[in-house]
């Protein structure tokens, strides 16, 4: 890398606040708003993803000098796609109920763009325990951000928080009931168009807490997602829309 | 039921109460990234439709006749991500040399298809419901449209919004395309129920 050395603690933070991937590079979108429905299932995705993202990212920097740079983007699917496929036999053996509970978004970790974009910009060029680190620093980061939108859509929409048995760890546990006879929760938020404007609202938050530290996406950060061509288009709309 | 009607209840169905990207959470990366303007909408949509139904007519049977047939239908998530790798590939090189005025409209949406979760959700969906072939092809067919349909509407609401609203400063980019298709999904959610 051109640039300096970073520091271990650096790479493994940088995924959770300063690149968080879902927040500020805004990849990985279509899991967010699909199984963000309760803390549960969001925090069950953000660690399905995290594994197969530290396994993928440690075997991509253990092979890239091995990889033909023509066919890397095969080669990077293909060890993602059997990655996935493990995690999703062991879930499917170990904790059926999360299994059901993910569904078709389980499979489709291999299309995640979080996964494919860090093996292009960072396994690829890095060494292996950096590249572990980073995988964990982008998966916790995933399933924070899943947890917070879990959270407020669970609460608002559910009137429950943290329900669910906990991948059978916590038989019985009904979760924190926050609903009372007078406030019924909300469907709404637990739908698809709840997704959409929670995801708006703590995306605005973020940027109204960052906006005087750093410079502010307002593109869809597609890197590595083989979208760059077509988002730059992007870029120059927003700045018009920055401007006007 | 005839397999035909079914088939048309399977595509109006795809199309508005089970709208990919505004109903169920598939392909929002393009949904959002590709949006801006018709004609991107347009191109995008019309090589998603086709690499969709071209994907199910060679997924399906793959699925049926040869993994099922050989007990590995564990693999099932590695071959069809590599078979829509290499049929986009496949596509991209064959529209270049047969086709150059087509390959020029729509050529370069192509491989931004093969990361573009609709496509291999699609392919999934159809054989966990257990559709048989034509009812498969219907799906995706009518998912491409759907997928175009939404893209469309998107890109007009939004040629609007860049340049004549006044916006909160924090909903300025991403923030403010989101609660547009928050709103869209709104307005989609009034066709459930249409179909038992």
């Amino acid at each position: 890398m051109a640039e300096q050395k970073k520091s271990k603690l650096s790479i493994l933070t940088n995924g959770l606040i300063k690149e968080n991937p879902v927040l500020v590079l805004v990849i990985g979108t279509c899991p967010t708003l699909a199984t963000s429905t309760s803390v549960e299932t969001g925090f069950g995705m953000g660690l399905a993803a995290t594994a197969v993202l530290i396994c993928s990212n440690i075997v991509i920097s253990a092979l890239h000098k091995l990889i033909p740079d023509k066919v890397r983007i095969p080669c990077f699917i293909t060890v993602i796609a059997a990655f996935v496929t493990i995690v999703q036999m062991l879930l499917e053996a170990y904790v059926p109920s999360l299994y059901s509970a993910l569904g078709l978004y389980l499979p489709l970790i291999v299309v995640n763009c979080i996964i494919l974009g860090r093996a292009e910009m960072f396994a690829s060029k890095n060494s292996v325990v950096d590249s572990a680190l980073d995988g964990v620093g982008m998966g916790l980061g995933f399933t924070l951000t899943l947890c917070i939108m879990g959270s407020i859509r669970e609460i608002l929409g559910s009137g429950t928080w943290l329900a669910g048995d906990w991948f059978g760890l916590a038989p019985g546990f009904k979760g924190i009931i926050l609903q009372s006879r007078w406030i019924p929760g909300m469907n709404i938020m637990t739908m698809v168009p709840g997704g959409f404007f929670v995801f708006a609202c703590v995306m605005a938050t973020v940027h109204y807490f960052t906006r005087d530290k750093s410079k502010i996406r307002n593109s869809f950060g597609c890197d590595g997602c083989a979208m760059q061509g077509v988002c730059t288009d992007d870029d120059k709309a927003a700045e018009k829309g920055a401007a006007a | 039921m005839s397999t035909l009607s079914k088939m048309v209840i399977i595509i109006i169905g795809m199309i508005t109460v089970n709208n990919y990207p505004l109903s169920q959470f598939l392909g929002i990366c393009p949904f959002l990234g590709v949006s801006t303007d018709l004609n991107s909408a347009t191109g995008m949509g019309v090589a998603v439709t086709f690499v969709m139904t071209l994907a199910t007519i060679v997924t399906w049977p793959l699925q049926i006749f040869v993994l099922d047939k050989l007990g590995i239908g564990y693999l099932q998530t590695v071959a069809f991500i590599l078979i829509i790798a290499a049929l986009v590939q496949f596509i991209e090189m064959f529209m270049k040399k047969n086709m150059p005025a087509l390959y020029k409209s729509m050529g370069i949406y192509l491989p931004l298809i093969t990361t573009n979760c609709a496509v291999l959700g699609v392919c999934i969906s159809n054989l966990d419901k257990e559709y048989n072939f034509f009812e498969s092809v219907a799906q995706a067919f009518g998912g491409g449209l759907g997928f175009w349909f939404a893209l469309c509407i998107m890109a007009g609401v939004r040629s609007k919004l860049v340049d004549q609203s006044r916006i909160p400063k924090s909903f300025h980019g991403v923030p403010i395309v989101l609660t547009t298709a928050s709103i869209l999904s709104l307005a989609f959610l009034g066709f459930s129920g249409m179909f038992s």
